[in-house]
């Protein structure tokens, strides 16, 4: 009701326009007032006004009335100019109606894109993601030749966009201009495999779509992105996981070895497979070739199994195709039970996911056997999906459950469906041929049937009966007279030809009736159906066989009606039988044999599910749903025999590649638990690296994966800074844009220059190993020795130009914060403070002391952190609960604390047995430092490179006393946590750090002038931060 | 200056013919669109604009130069009714003629009912991929493989988001919203591939249609069109909208259990199974972190997730810890394991039969409480579909009112609540057509009941906490059981 008075308003609402908008609804009633063509014109005339009128109204209700016709698929080409010239319009709406029009039409005027051309072009550049996105978006759907090479310019740069909403989209135009221009084939590959790289989630699943559509067969893109695809796949939007999973399933089929073979012999020992591997070996060992699952296969494996809960009946499907082609048979049942939970679902849901079912029980009826009353009938299921549940039903009928089942076909036969009672039928003669106990309670079944009222039952009875009798007919004389009788009643000319047929080939069986119906049915020839008089004729001639004193007559009296049938074929077959069984001179050698042409053995039909021959085609596929090839249906290759290399998944990164090899395991049985959501993955990855501070191995498997997160998380920040400017209004827009600009560019060289210490952070464990010249060091200062320190140094110097080596900090303020004041914690008390060391938990954490102490009277017990609220992209490692804390007693514990860089507050809850409190940590800006040792000379060149907006200074006014030495190191360092950089000269104080989260050099300078004035200068790329301690240290120094 | 724009845009409105050789005016029209549109406005204008071109300068026949694995999953998309009217078309790509759905009305044809039109049809140059609800049919053209789900995933998506926007997804309301309509096909799909299809996001572009909104929007000359930008679709969480606030902070769940069984003539359970949805209304400012868990988490066999929910959290500890989309969604949907019993609320005594050589038959069903917990079942239905050759019934009954529609020949009985002491019952005789061969099968009765404040297979919510926000939320649990496909055979 709401909407139909909504319209009416938009439509009427211009006021004036009001005799219009009435024009307009008639317009698109359905009745339509567009019977005539010339009326027509003269309506389309009333637009082209409408359009060219003033008022916004009035062209809105003319955009409507033509988006209307659009809809209804009816012709408004030729109002294309007046439609056009609103492209300038100020009002979205009737811009955005106008562009529905030309989704339209533009096909005929093609110039009008180009034109747009460098609109879009100009966008690209635009500051704000979501406007180069949608640029991008515009220009890869201009269908223009001329226009490749921009496009193909547009897409490689977006590719390489900072935000991943623009490299999504980037993914997107990937396919649009391959189809406009395969030419350009092996550059778009190249964007394939830069974005397969890609880490985000949000361009995983657009990216595989384009390889899909581009380069399927270019599998080797896939090797060193397959461990983060399968890693990344749960966090993917659901349209994106059917793809990509399909995808990998492809690819798990050239590359890992089948886990099958020896699972046919295996089936009693498939526990082994959760079992150590010595055992496995152990009780492989008889065997020649032992099979261990490739790693990385049983990676996939894992990491799809959570989207079987998927609310996407698409996923659970490509997820079940997945398991049911790549896992080893004894971990396929799993998916039973989801696919049986989405016949729940709507019914085109219901007929793919049986259909799909149909295919696996054919060949593994355990799988389903315990949802078998799932697959019940009810009465108002649909036909085709009651057929398709039958047909289930059939392939799971064996000799335990058949009884059951058969009770339950009873239900069935009678159904006022036919045709599906008919279905009924079939599978009951499909189940009395696959079990033989059974076959003669399902004959007699079917015979009772025969006496049914209705006739397509009956038929459809009489062919089943004949396939049965046919596999044993010697006990069954009785049925086939019964049958005969019958010939009377049923007009169904397939079941008549059956009884035909039956008594045909039982005529020495049935010598007395026989020849009655050979009677009858020589009366009755010409009405009869040509399938019908075929059998006739097949019945004459194997009576003249076997009986030819009773039927010679009747039988040439046959043949003469059949040789002047109007059916050819029918001609043909008296004519072939003429020659073969009436003896004349002519006839040769042949008709020595007739009895035995005629009368041959004939084996029993077989009766198989139509589903059969479907188990060629990938499940889940459109072409397993029409059982045919479909365009562009990828063939699913077989196991290769030998596994081709797995190393080639291995990830290059240079220092980690040594690691990842021996480490895999380890490291993919972790990776495999994280993923479902941020907070659980920090407090995995956390806990499993304090677990495993004995493996240096896994563990530095586990920083690379760290090492990415991290990536990741800055991207999405920065998402949301520039969100954040997309949100302020119009007026400020410009400013916000250049700042906005400013900052993406800041972020860009961060996570250029970021990047590289956090992978070699992950090495330093190893250092033995490693070569040093690639090493700068960036980690736990306590854990190299001063020597080592300088060494590197000297060696860095040459490579790389950042030399930021962590010093022991030089001075740690005591002040504690209050973290839970006693009488909020009912009790409890906390305060917390900065150790300045840093973290053993994490190399980005700032480290944080929390002092516990009990103030009440009674013990209180497990003290630990609850919930965390943390922005996002910040982590946290808790400390160990706290079984009991005495009275009067207080414990210090240690955590952990990522700020990415920001002064953003982390809150959780410090619980304890019975309470929660809410607590919050706000770093100062200073402990999101690590002090560096660096010498004049680095310090000056570092300086040299942070100019510009990396640098913020102040001028500070104060006493002179405040400025000697001492006492301006004293307040700095209180401050912040930085290092002093040795100064040759007296009025210049250096002092150097890096950030925590990224490593960035944080440098301070503070240059003491004439009189009582001194500059204070900080150079970062972290602005932000930088700015901030700029005003946090301005007013220490200047103090007195 | 401006005046010379001015001039350039007037010069551009009356100049109809577009020519290439024309630089002056092509200048003239983009710094007019350039000068007119602030930033996000630009923005909506290029999103539009896109699609548009999608199909610019396309040369017929050029898709067979292209061949196979054209990036483009659903090509186009025909709305038809049940009396077989295309009314509403849409097309991703170039345009398909509508001649393409003759192939579809003829395996309607085929089919006789509409439920039983398969879902997937193949033509000579495309397959069709249909769905049939609220008596309408979509239909999509494909061209290439693709997993048949994910179309009809798709398609049903945007019948769900047409009844979320309009109230009902029907011919009317979609003709009535035409507009609407084509703006929301244009962001669920880009070329071909699902691009936005989280309500909440969809909202946030597109205002769902209001009395209020289109009184105001009259007024002030404002639309439908949004002019913020998507906020949810760039973050981590991509199924709420930003900035989110409310002055009543209230989260309200919906535990709907459905008895799914057949039972049989002697009165036996031949099959049955609970399914429940928990479906939830949220509406919490901020951005909320919920956690809500059972007494009895064990109880569920087989669950779907809401994408929000975190999997491994109820892994480790059965409970469910998720940021909710704003406004309604469903949040998990179960089975219950099928170990359990399942209680049956209610019985039905039954006893048809027609009399054979005669034109009449008797008709008596009566219905009563079973286990139903001490609650009270209420609003009962019986639907029966009768045979074809009944023709007529004559019924009475002690409660509730019932109809007979001698077209379809189904027989709705609305019986209401249950009260022990007085069994409901509805009897009498059942005209049959003359000389027709009495029915072979007795009808099954299919029943519809409700029973409030009560999950039948016993799943209780133990709490829900929030995190993230200081507020404290209004929070609500409601119980209902409803019979679902609940089936008597006699």
């Amino acid at each position: 009701m709401s909407s139909n008075s909504f319209s009416y308003n938009e439509q009427s609402g211009g006021g004036e326009a009001a005799e219009l908008g009435q024009e307009a609804t008639s317009t698109i009633s359905p009745s339509g007032a567009f019977g005539l063509f010339s009326s027509d014109l003269k309506k389309n005339e009333d637009l082209k006004q409408m359009l060219e009128s003033n008022k916004d109204s009035a062209k809105l209700d003319a955009m409507k009335r033509i988006v209307g016709m659009i809809a209804k698929g009816k012709n408004a080409s030729e109002l294309f100019p007046a439609v056009v010239k609103n492209v300038a319009s100020k009002n979205i709406e009737i811009k955005k109606l106008v562009y529905v029009y030309l989704v339209r039409y533009a096909e005929e005027q093609q110039d009008l894109a180009l034109l747009s051309i460098s609109t879009f072009q100009r966008a690209l550049k635009d500051p704000n993601q979501l406007i180069r996105a949608s640029a991008l978006r515009v220009l890869s759907s201009i269908r223009v030749p001329i226009i490749v090479p921009i496009m193909m310019l547009a897409i490689k740069e977006a590719s390489a966009d900072l935000s991943p909403y623009v490299r999504k989209n980037a993914a997107h135009a990937i396919q649009k201009l391959y189809s406009l221009d395969p030419e350009q084939k092996e550059m778009l590959i190249e964007v394939i495999e830069k974005l397969l790289k890609d880490k985000s989630t949000l361009v995983a699943g657009s990216v595989v779509m384009a390889f899909e559509e581009v380069c399927p067969d270019r599998i080797d893109l896939i090797h060193k992105n397959y461990r983060k695809l399968c890693n990344l796949l749960v966090d993917v939007e659901e349209w994106g996981q059917v793809v990509i999973i399909h995808m990998l399933t492809r690819y798990a089929r050239t590359q890992f070895v089948s886990p099958w073979k020896e699972d046919d012999e295996l089936e009693d020992k498939e526990k082994n497979f959760y079992e150590s591997d010595d055992d496995q070996k152990e009780k492989t060992d008889k065997r020649k070739k032992p099979y261990t699952m490739d790693p990385d296969h049983r990676l996939l494996i894992r990491n799809t199994k959570p989207l079987l809960q998927s609310r996407n009946a698409a996923v659970v499907m490509a997820v079940a195709q997945l398991y049911w082609h790549i896992s080893p048979k004894s971990e396929a049942g799993i998916i039973s039970k989801s696919l049986v939970r989405l016949l729940r679902s709507n019914r085109e849901v219901q007929y793919i996911v049986l259909q799909n079912i149909a295919t696996m029980s054919i060949q593994r009826k355990g799988m389903f056997e315990p949802y078998l009353k799932s697959f019940y009938v009810r009465s108002t299921d649909p036909t085709m999906i009651k057929t398709l549940k039958l047909e289930i039903l059939t392939n799971l009928a064996n000799e335990a459950n058949i009884s059951t089942l058969l009770r339950e076909f009873q239900t069935y036969v009678k159904s006022q469906d036919k045709q599906f009672a008919a279905a009924t039928i079939q599978t009951i003669g499909r189940c009395a041929t696959n079990i033989l106990e059974v076959t003669d309670t399902c004959l007699n079944g079917l015979v009772c049937l025969l006496s049914n009222r209705d006739e397509i039952v009956v038929a459809e009875s009489v062919v089943v009966i004949k396939k049965l009798l046919q596999m044993q007919p010697a006990q069954h004389g009785e049925i086939i007279k019964h049958m005969a009788k019958l010939l009377d009643s049923i007009t169904v000319p397939v079941a008549r030809a059956s009884i035909l047929w039956l008594i045909g080939e039982n005529c020495e069986r049935v010598p007395k009736i026989a020849p009655d119906v050979l009677r009858k049915m020589a009366k009755s020839f010409t009405s009869e159906d040509d399938l019908v008089k075929l059998q006739i004729l097949n019945l004459g001639a194997k009576l003249y066989l076997t009986n030819s004193k009773q039927t010679k007559l009747l039988t040439q009296y046959i043949l003469n009606l059949g040789k002047y049938d109007q059916n050819y074929d029918i001609r043909d077959r008296t004519r072939f039988i003429r020659q073969l069984i009436v003896p004349n001179e002519k006839s040769g050698a042949l008709s020595k044999y007739a009895k035995k042409i005629f009368l041959a053995q004939k084996p029993a039909p077989l009766l198989e599910s139509p589903f059969k021959d479907r188990d060629h085609f990938q499940l889940g596929t459109l072409s397993h749903t029409l059982n045919i090839k479909a365009t562009g249906y990828l063939e699913l290759s077989n196991w290769p025999e030998v596994a081709p290399d797995p190393s080639v998944r291995n990830v290059e990164v240079i220092e980690l590649a040594k690691e990842w090899t021996p480490a895999g395991k380890a490291k993919q049985e972790n990776s495999a638990k994280k993923f479902y959501s941020e907070s659980e993955e920090e407090e995995d990855s956390s806990d499993s690296s304090s677990d495993s501070e004995s493996e240096s191995g896994s563990e530095s498997g586990e920083q690379g994966q760290s090492g990415e997160e991290g990536d990741s998380s800055e991207d999405s920040s920065e998402d949301s800074s520039s969100e954040q400017d997309s949100e302020s209004g119009r007026d400020s827009g410009r400013e916000n844009r250049r700042t906005a600009k400013r900052n993406s560019k800041e972020k860009e060289k961060k996570t250029k220059q970021g990047r590289t210490p956090v992978a070699k952070d992950v090495s330093l464990l190893d250092l033995d190993d490693f070569n040093p010249v690639s090493t700068p060091v960036a980690l736990p200062a306590p854990a190299l020795s001063p020597s080592l320190m300088a060494d590197l140094e000297g060696l860095n110097l040459s490579t790389s130009s950042s030399v930021i080596s962590v010093s022991t900090p030089i001075f740690v303020p005591t002040k504690t914060h209050v973290l839970l004041h006693r009488m909020s914690g009912k009790g409890l008390a906390a305060h917390y403070f900065f150790p300045r060391q840093p973290c053993v938990f994490g190399d980005k954490m700032v480290s944080i002391q929390i002092t516990l102490n009990n103030t009440t009277d009674r013990k209180i017990e497990n003290i630990h952190i609850g919930e965390k609220k943390l922005p996002i992209g910040m982590k946290m490692h808790v400390f160990n609960p706290i079984d009991s804390l005495e009275p009067e007693g207080s414990i210090t514990v240690s955590m952990g604390i990522d700020f990415c860089d920001s002064t953003q507050t982390a809150s959780f809850q410090l619980c304890t047995k019975d309470d929660c409190f809410s607590v919050n940590i706000q770093p100062p800006v200073g402990e999101l430092l690590l002090p560096v040792a660096m010498s004049e000379k680095d310090f000056k060149k570092e300086q040299g490179m942070l100019t510009g907006m990396n640098e913020t200074s102040a001028i500070i006014i104060a006493a002179p006393q405040n400025f000697t030495p001492s006492v301006i190191f004293q307040k700095v360092v209180n401050v912040a946590n930085v290092g002093a950089v040795p100064s040759g000269q007296d009025n210049i104080h250096r002092f150097a750090a890096k950030t925590v989260h990224s490593g960035s050099l944080m440098l301070v300078t503070v240059e003491l002038k004439e009189g009582s004035t001194a500059q204070l200068i900080i150079n970062t790329e972290k602005t932000v931060i930088g700015s901030v301690l700029l005003r946090e240290l301005k007013p220490v120094l200047s103090q007195g | 200056m401006l005046s010379l724009k001015r001039r350039l845009s007037s010069q551009l409105r009356s100049s109809c013919i577009f020519n290439l050789s024309n630089m002056v005016d092509r200048v003239g029209v983009f710094k007019a669109v350039n000068q007119a549109v602030s930033w996000p406005l630009q923005l909506r204008v290029l999103a539009a604009f896109s699609a548009s071109s999608a199909s610019v300068c396309r040369e017929p026949g050029a898709e067979s130069l292209i061949g196979t694995g054209v990036g483009k999953m659903i090509h186009s998309l025909f709305l038809i009714n049940c009396s077989g009217d295309i009314f509403l078309e849409k097309h991703w790509k170039s345009v398909v003629s509508q001649s393409v759905c003759d192939y579809f009305f003829e395996a309607q044809e085929k089919a006789a009912d509409v439920e039983n039109v398969p879902p997937v049809i193949s033509t000579p140059h495309h397959y069709l991929i249909s769905i049939y609800r609220d008596k309408l049919f979509f239909v999509s053209v494909i061209q290439t493989e693709v997993p048949p789900l994910f179309v009809i995933e798709f398609l049903h998506r945007v019948a769900d988001t047409f009844q979320d926007y309009f109230g009902e997804c029907s011919e009317a309301a979609i003709k009535d919203n035409v507009v609407i309509v084509y703006e929301l096909l244009e962001e669920m799909l880009d070329n071909g591939f699902p691009l936005a299809t989280e309500s909440n996001i969809l909202k946030e572009l597109i205002k769902p249609p209001t009395i209020l909104r289109s009184v105001v929007n009259s007024i002030t000359g404002s639309s439908n069109v949004g002019d913020t930008l998507p906020t949810g679709q760039l973050s981590n969480i991509p199924w709420r909208r930003a900035g989110v606030k409310y002055t009543n902070n209230e989260a309200y769940f919906d535990v709907v259990e459905e008895i799914d069984a057949i039972i049989d003539k002697s009165g036996s359970t031949v099959f049955a199974e609970i399914q429940g949805v928990i479906d939830a209304c949220i509406k919490l400012s901020g951005m909320p972190d919920l956690s809500l868990s059972f007494m009895n988490p064990r109880l569920l066999d087989d669950v779907s997730f809401h994408p929000c929910i975190r999997f491994k959290r109820w892994e480790s500890e059965r409970v469910l810890s998720f940021i909710p989309p704003d406004g309604n969604f469903r949040l998990i949907s179960y089975r219950v394991s099928s170990q359990n019993l399942v209680a049956i609320p209610v019985y039905v005594k039954h006893s048809i039969s027609f009399k054979e050589n005669s034109s009449c038959g008797r008709f008596d069903i009566t219905i009563g409480p079973k286990q139903n917990m001490g609650k009270t079942i209420e609003g009962i239905t019986v639907t029966v579909h009768m045979p074809k050759v009944v023709l007529n019934m004559n019924l009475t009954s002690t409660q509730g009112s019932y109809t007979f529609d001698p077209v379809t020949k189904v027989l709705t009985w609305d019986v209401g609540k249950i009260t022990p002491q007085k069994l409901p019952s509805l009897k009498g005789l059942v005209n049959l057509q003359s000389g027709a061969p009495k029915p072979e099968e007795n009808p099954s009765l299919n029943i519809q009941f409700k029973i409030q404040q009560l999950a039948i297979s016993g799943l209780k919510v133990n709490r829900l906490d929030m995190y993230g926000e200081k507020y404290k939320p209004f929070k609500g649990v409601k119980y209902v059981t409803k019979a679902g496909k609940f089936q008597v055979r006699t």
